[in-house]
């Protein structure tokens, strides 16, 4: 323990730590860990707020007629939903992961700007903030507002102040480009440390996949970001100083911030879902005890998966009424990303197949990310056909696919992550008990949720509406879901106090609880500031496997 | 809000003949044809699902570890050929699909109108639907009228635009939707080929009353509907009966937004009132056009549809009565 010592001084000294002092190290920290476990922390509590607007929503379509919400109420509910999930939920959990885990596995002291990461994630806190503070100021001067109510992606001109009066747009707006900001910083921040920071023996090729995604992730949020932020400050002028880019009353183009949006958008999404990847990608392996299955096809499908999820964004407008031509080729380019990803499930199923699986809890969430993320996939090529396309965008059928894939994917490959490695931050194991009770919960409320979404949008619901009529015929699938939703509800009370509990009584983790091969596991759990004793030298992709399995080590076969 | 419930549940009763606007019901070559390439889709990823699945369950059930057993399993790194099979197989399966696809996108975008179609421009509001039909000097709001001959199939052909934000007109069955967006024209083609009331509605998020945007094409026998277009070309009867009701309308602030043929009332912010009584709804399909709806519309719209662009007019409920006698002889 030669390294540094924590910054504020009360945390070596004897006796309880106060509570001011503890606060302090926590908001003055440039530690990645510490940075890391903030984000995914925050991420978490955000999962719970927009879950529960989520379950406001259902509890109004329940049934026909219901008048649980005004409209006003449901359509900010359904508008900070979303926002809070992408930009307040998947963005955190992803970054804060990444801060955790890329240092340490890589063998590195910390990312190449410490500073730069306490400022990104300061960004994104306060820009959080600003959104919810919308709730108390977005009233205005005008009388009008609270939350928004324009939708995450903020149709112009739904969002120019002939239809959005009072300040809640402008709330959406700042929160969104404030933490943009700072996720950008972030991600150049990944991509400095991946690039020049790699212990002694880690060549790109030997680096871990994860490593390897996070990797072609920031360089995506790099790629993606800038131009919402641009797409924010032209609507911003448009609302504060009497622009008009996207008033279609004087003549601006309202198709103009659906491309920039959703040049944004595309990738986004990739950008959310490629973490998911990255954690299965580690965890699969291990619980299969195997080596994954393909390495460099894994690194080429990611990349492919990069280049062609920024050449994608029109197929979220395929209504809009562009050309037949530029149509097909739009619904080409989203075909061909179903390649890539579907050379990555081929890779994971067959590093499953000839293992010998351990059924542990993060391999149970893995599991049931393959199986629904599969059908979000499916889907996704249906809705990658222009003319089904035509019939179900905007409608519930898509509300169905992302949720496949955002949360029957991403929402279940964090799972599998903070099961995996919870015990490397905090030192202590989750309960297995209580977690495979929430896996089989969350599986049956999840699917019972998600899956009617499908029936109900191609019966012709759109998204987005607070109410329906009884003579429909879409009353039972939206029953169900709503049904569904309780179920996830005691599936994720379960995990809020799995996680609380096990944070302060659950058992001892050790090193290596896992019996895992990258570099994380070599340190203590938690980690020491300093992440390692010695630097780490690598010969091969799975470190931890050559020195345990010294007669038959890795890099003989790489 | 008892108000609300009571009207809802006579919507409710007044919807009772429409259908579900399902895409599997289709009644014309457009939607016939987005079936056609979804049961592909749905052949085609059902195969690759149930393949990738029977992967999966057979890692599961069969490559599990025996208890007690703790050697590690063989370690296979990668196959070359196995990789080429599921990079080049899936990639000749997405080229198949994009040009069955495509092909469908060429047929249904038309750019010209089918011969002998109705031609009919259809405006997006905040929350309504104007149909304008232009040739006939018609306008009308929330029903779309097409004349089928007898065994024949009603083609229609829509100009699309929108009033104020991004709307989008979907009728499932008819075919597929396209976007109405402020300062664009867009076309669609529509195809009905029996008679029947088709029920849609807007799918993209126009704001608070986004949910009660809807849509009803009445697709009818020829004769019927040039009855229905005779009368839709009348101007407004003035019957001496109801010239209270109607000189109250004039007066107050309803002229500036609703158009009135044959009256001073021209305004086009709102629905054309001409024929209102030939509708089969008020509020854009939000309840049945009953008296005793209309009256709580006029009475304060905001019961029934809260947050629509129509204030309440602050009318005492006999003064509502004389403006609902006088709007019951627009027929």
């Amino acid at each position: 323990m030669t390294a540094l010592q924590p910054p504020a001084g009360p945390a070596s000294a004897s006796g309880p730590v106060p509570f001011l002092s503890r606060l302090h190290e926590w908001v003055t920290t440039v530690d990645h860990k510490k940075l890391g476990t903030m984000y995914v922390v925050t991420g978490i509590v955000y999962l719970i707020i927009a879950g529960l607007e989520a379950t406001m929503m259902r509890w109004q379509l329940a049934w026909p007629g219901q008048e649980v919400l005004t409209p006003e109420e449901f359509n900010r509910l359904f508008t900070m939903h979303g926002t809070t999930m992408v930009f307040f939920v998947g963005m955190p959990i992803l970054l804060g992961s990444a801060n955790v885990l890329i240092p340490l596995m890589i063998g590195a002291r910390d990312l190449a700007f410490p500073r730069l990461n306490a400022f990104g994630f300061w960004l994104f806190f306060f820009g959080s903030l600003l959104l919810y503070f919308s709730y108390f100021g977005g009233q205005g001067l005008y009388g009008m507002g609270s939350a928004p109510d324009v939708g995450w992606f903020a149709y112009a001109p739904l969002t120019e102040r002939t239809f959005s009066r009072g300040h809640s747009t402008d709330y959406w707006i700042l929160g969104i480009f404030v933490a943009g900001i700072g996720s950008t910083a972030t991600g150049i921040n990944f991509i400095a440390t991946i690039l020049g920071m790699r212990c002694r023996g880690m060549t790109l090729m030997k680096m871990p996949l994860l490593v390897w995604i996070m990797l072609v992730d920031s360089i995506l949020i790099v790629i993606a970001l800038p131009p919402l932020a641009a797409a924010q400050i032209m609507l911003l002028f448009d609302r504060m100083l009497g622009a008009h880019f996207f008033d279609a009353q004087a003549g601006g183009s309202a198709l103009l911030w659906q491309n920039l949006f959703w040049f944004f958008g595309h990738p986004e999404v990739y950008i959310l879902i490629l973490p998911g990847f990255a954690f299965v990608t580690e965890i699969i392996p291990v619980f299969s005890r195997k080596v994954i299955f393909g390495y460099p096809l894994m690194v080429a499908a990611t990349v492919a998966i990069g280049f062609i999820s920024v050449g994608v964004w029109v197929h979220h407008m395929f209504a809009v009424g562009l050309s037949p031509m530029l149509n097909a080729i739009f619904m080409g380019s989203t075909m061909l990303v179903g390649v890539p990803t579907g050379i990555k499930m081929f890779n994971w199923v067959g590093t499953m197949i000839g293992g010998k699986i351990r059924f542990d809890t993060p391999m149970l969430y893995s599991t049931g990310f393959l199986c629904q993320f599969l059908l979000g996939g499916l889907t996704g090529i249906f809705l990658a056909t222009v003319p089904f396309d035509w019939q179900v965008s905007d409608s519930y059928f898509v509300v169905g696919h992302f949720h496949y894939v955002l949360f029957g994917g991403l929402v279940f490959a964090i799972l599998a992550a903070v099961y995996y490695w919870f015990p490397k931050v905090t030192g202590r194991m989750m309960s297995e008990r209580m977690g495979k009770w929430q896996f089989w919960l969350l599986l049956i409320g999840f699917n019972l949720t998600f899956g009617p979404m499908h029936v109900s949008g191609m019966l012709g619901m759109p998204r987005r509406i607070y109410t329906y009529h009884l003579d429909r015929g879409w009353e039972l699938w939206n029953l169900l879901s709503s049904i569904g939703v309780l179920i996830q509800l005691v599936g994720f009370a379960l995990f809020a106090y799995n996680l609380l509990h096990s944070l302060f009584k659950g058992k001892e983790a050790g090193d290596d609880p896992w019996d895992a091969w990258t570099l994380e596991w070599s340190t203590t759990s938690p980690p020491p500031a300093h992440n390692f004793d010695e630097d780490p030298v690598v010969h091969s992709r799975r470190p931890l496997w050559d020195l345990k399995h010294p007669d038959d080590p890795d890099w003989k076969y790489e | 809000m008892g108000i609300l419930g009571q009207v809802t549940a006579t919507a409710a009763l007044a919807h009772a003949a429409a259908p579900t606007p399902s895409m599997f019901d289709p009644v014309g070559t457009p939607a016939e044809t987005i079936l056609d390439i979804t049961w592909l889709l749905i052949g085609i990823c059902g195969a690759i699902g149930v393949v990738m699945f029977c992967l999966i369950a057979f890692a599961v059930l069969r490559c599990r570890r025996e208890p007690g057993d703790d050697r590690e399993p063989p370690q296979v790194y990668g196959s070359n050929p196995i990789e080429l099979a599921w990079t080049v197989i899936p990639l000749m399966i997405v080229l198949v699909l994009f040009m069955v696809s495509a092909r469908g996108v060429f047929e249904l975008e038309r750019t010209s109108p089918p011969e002998g179609a109705l031609e009919v421009t259809v405006t997006g509001h905040r929350w309504w639907w104007e149909f304008n039909y232009e040739d006939e000097g018609v306008v009308t709001a929330g029903e779309l009228h097409v004349p089928i001959d007898d065994g024949g199939v009603a083609d229609i052909y829509l100009t699309v635009k929108s009033a104020d934000v991004a709307h989008s007109f979907w009728m499932p069955q008819l075919g597929p939707k396209v976007d109405a967006i402020p300062n664009r024209v867009n076309h669609l083609w529509l195809q009905a080929n029996r008679p029947g009331t088709f029920v849609g509605q807007c799918a993209e998020y126009c704001g608070n009353q986004h949910a009660n945007m809807l849509i009803t094409v009445i697709v009818e026998p020829r004769a019927e509907y040039e009855a229905w277009l005779a009368n839709q070309k009348q101007n407004a009867v003035d019957d001496i009966k109801v010239r209270q009701g109607r000189d109250l309308f004039l007066r107050t602030a309803c002229i500036n937004c609703h158009t009135v043929r044959g009256t001073v009332a021209n305004g086009t912010f709102a629905p054309d009132l001409t024929h209102l009584m030939s509708r089969r709804e008020i509020g854009s399909g939000v309840v049945a056009n009953t008296p005793e709806n209309l009256r709580e519309w006029v009475f304060d719209p905001q019961n029934i549809k809260p947050g629509c662009e129509m204030p309440s007019m602050k009318l005492t409920r006999d003064e509502v009565d004389l403006v609902c006698a006088w709007l019951e002889t627009l027929k």
